[in-house]
């Protein structure tokens, strides 16, 4: 299933598994904060962006990724500017954007199913808390089930709504599809338990 | 922490942090006297708060920000993936689960008084209040700003998360009388 | 084979159901009766989704109220809606999820799986979204997440309901080559009239049990 952010393709950061790549972003971002070094920061970002472009995912996928987070390390560092410290801000600048190149580098290589999986495996240890990674797995594949059916059923409504002139009226619309979805909710739970599946 | 939810409570759970990710896939509203424009993520926070309470709701925001995690573009314009944990903003985003905690925690211990305006009071404690306490101090420590700058900075968005608070508090108080949640359908 | 003795249901103090005793042995029985009739709780009734609060109701046996597990393994229920009853993102993924708690292996689940969308020539439906089907191949998966749970017997809520005609016939046949006994809740009369029993429901009773050529007449005659 390619849903999300993934884009296939044959790259050693595509056949890493998920778990492999999930320490290391954990690692160099501890890394990263630990080091208060303008220069370690600034040589990661070529590092990071070598990563980013193993990948063998084009550079348009990159831009569109970067937009958003762009203007907002622009803010970080007009405020770090006016503070006075300009390399204060360099070094912050270039410690983001080496981590959101890294993360984006795994999330671009590796599917939501595996991501998934990574996480009930991750839960394991804390079963004996009282958290049941089967569950958590349940409730991922629900809402992701979900996520087509509001839009379809936020489609019909917009509709009848314009039929009475209403579509643009925030109550008329959000109200009913809570209340269909939510009676949605209420049969799906009887059909889970229909099938005989307690949880 | 799961070992109290049922089949029913996590097909909610499920169905509120679906109903966060449409409420992203809406465009930002830009509204005139505002200088930012609305995005309706935190809205979604406080609607989960008021109609499902606080560990329902708190689950559900908390599903939402995993799937945004594992790769589901679902944050206003398309973002999502591990990336955004790793932004100077990250701290709003895991402010949210809290937030929807602390609004649906207020509305359940307050059930039997619940009108549109203690919606709108517990909204802006859990949705406006919470989210701002654990984001700005996080912006300010990852990207090495004063409390001040990084408070600065994110005020601007108060105005548009105030008429968020509104349109939550209308919209559960609608809700409220139609579908009661609170007693636990069935 | 269903046993129902002394049934009767209230919801938030609201009598439903009042006295149903009944036994449910024939292969085909339709049920009818207005909206609001009680109908779609007795469907519920049957596989302990509600369980009464006063009577009992034993499917092969078992006793609702004493384990409802054991008696919703049983019965496979459909539902009106399909889109308010699969569970999962994918075709074989929703029909493997009622498999995995029964403690089948990995192979054994798919193999199963795969037998069962072949049933009805959905193969091809394996691995696609389940929002990208139509209203009927929907109905037909739905179908085919109850069957491959193996139950004793089907209980189906209004499940033509949705469908357009093609579709609807298209049920209607998969219906027919059925092995298993099934109870049908329906306002399509057609549906049912080749049935071998047919129960009509007004205001929580049972107001008429026969056969087809008895019972429908006199319920379309009441539904004037």
């Amino acid at each position: 299933m390619t849903i999300g952010l993934y884009a296939p393709g044959a790259s050693a950061l595509h056949r890493l598994p998920a778990g492999v790549k999930l320490g290391a972003l954990v690692a160099a971002s501890l890394a990263l904060f630990a080091i208060p070094s303008t220069i370690v920061a600034l040589a990661a970002v070529p590092v990071a962006f070598a990563v980013y472009l193993s990948t063998g995912l084009g550079l348009n996928r990159l831009i569109l990724e970067l937009r958003g987070p762009a203007l907002l390390l622009c803010f970080v560092f007009v405020f770090h500017a006016l503070a006075g410290s300009v390399e204060e801000g360099i070094a912050a600048v270039a410690r983001f954007a080496a981590l959101i190149l890294l993360a984006s580098a795994v999330t671009l290589t590796t599917p939501v199913s595996e991501m998934a999986a990574l996480v009930e495996r991750l839960l394991g240890p804390l079963e004996p808390l009282g958290v049941n990674p089967a569950k958590v797995g349940l409730a991922i594949a629900l809402a992701i089930r979900f996520v087509p059916m509001i839009a379809e059923e936020y489609r019909q409504i917009r509709e009848a709504q314009a039929a009475r002139g209403l579509d643009r009226n925030l109550l008329a619309l959000v109200v009913p599809l809570i209340i269909r979805t939510l009676k949605a909710a209420d049969d799906l739970a009887d059909a889970i338990e229909a099938r005989g599946i307690e949880t | 922490m799961t070992r109290d939810v049922s089949t029913r409570d996590i097909v909610y759970i499920a169905l509120f942090a679906a109903l966060m990710a449409a409420v992203n896939l809406v465009p930002p509203i830009q509204v005139a006297f505002l200088p930012v424009p609305i995005t309706a993520a935190t809205l979604a926070v406080m609607l989960a708060g008021c109609l499902i309470g606080a560990k329902r709701g708190g689950l559900a925001i908390l599903l939402f920000v995993l799937l945004v995690a594992l790769g589901l573009p679902l944050l206003a314009g398309g973002r999502g993936g591990l990336s955004v944990f790793f932004g100077p903003t990250a701290g709003f985003i895991l402010s949210w689960p809290v937030g929807a905690y602390v609004t649906g925690w207020l509305t359940e211990k307050n059930w039997p008084r619940m009108n549109a305006v203690w919606f709108f009071i517990f909204s802006v404690i859990g949705g406006i209040g919470v989210v701002y306490l654990i984001g700005i101090p996080w912006l300010a420590l990852v990207a090495k700003l004063s409390l001040f700058d990084a408070a600065k900075g994110s005020l601007i968005f108060v105005p548009g998360d105030l008429v968020k608070a509104i349109a939550a508090a209308a919209i559960a108080e609608t809700v409220r009388r139609a579908y009661p949640l609170m007693q636990a359908a069935r | 084979m269903i046993v129902l003795d002394g049934v009767s249901h209230a919801f938030d103090g609201r009598p439903v159901l009042a006295d149903l005793s009944l036994t449910l042995a024939e292969r085909r029985i339709g049920v009818v009766g207005a909206n609001g009739s009680g109908k779609s709780t007795f469907a519920r009734l049957l596989n302990g989704l509600v369980v009464p609060s006063a009577g009992s109701v034993l499917v092969d046996g078992i006793d609702t109220r004493r384990d409802a597990k054991a008696a919703r393994r049983k019965v496979g229920f459909v539902f009106q809606n399909p889109d308010h009853q699969i569970v999962m993102p994918i075709v074989a993924e929703d029909l493997a999820f009622g498999l995995k708690p029964r403690g089948f292996g990995k192979a054994e689940i798919a193999a199963r799986v795969d037998a069962a969308l072949s049933r009805y020539d959905l193969a091809h439906l394996r691995d696609r979204p389940v929002h990208q089907l139509s209203g009927g191949e929907k109905q037909l998966i739905a179908l085919s997440a109850v069957l491959v749970l193996e139950p004793a017997l089907l209980v189906m809520d209004e499940p033509t309901t949705l469908l357009d005609l093609r579709n609807r016939n298209r049920l209607a046949e998969a219906v027919a080559a059925l092995p298993e006994p099934v109870v049908m809740v329906t306002h399509d009369l057609d549906f049912i009239a080749g049935f071998d029993r047919v129960l009509m429901i007004e205001d929580g009773r049972l107001a008429a049990d026969g056969l087809p050529a008895e019972v429908l007449p006199f319920y379309r005659e009441r539904m004037r």
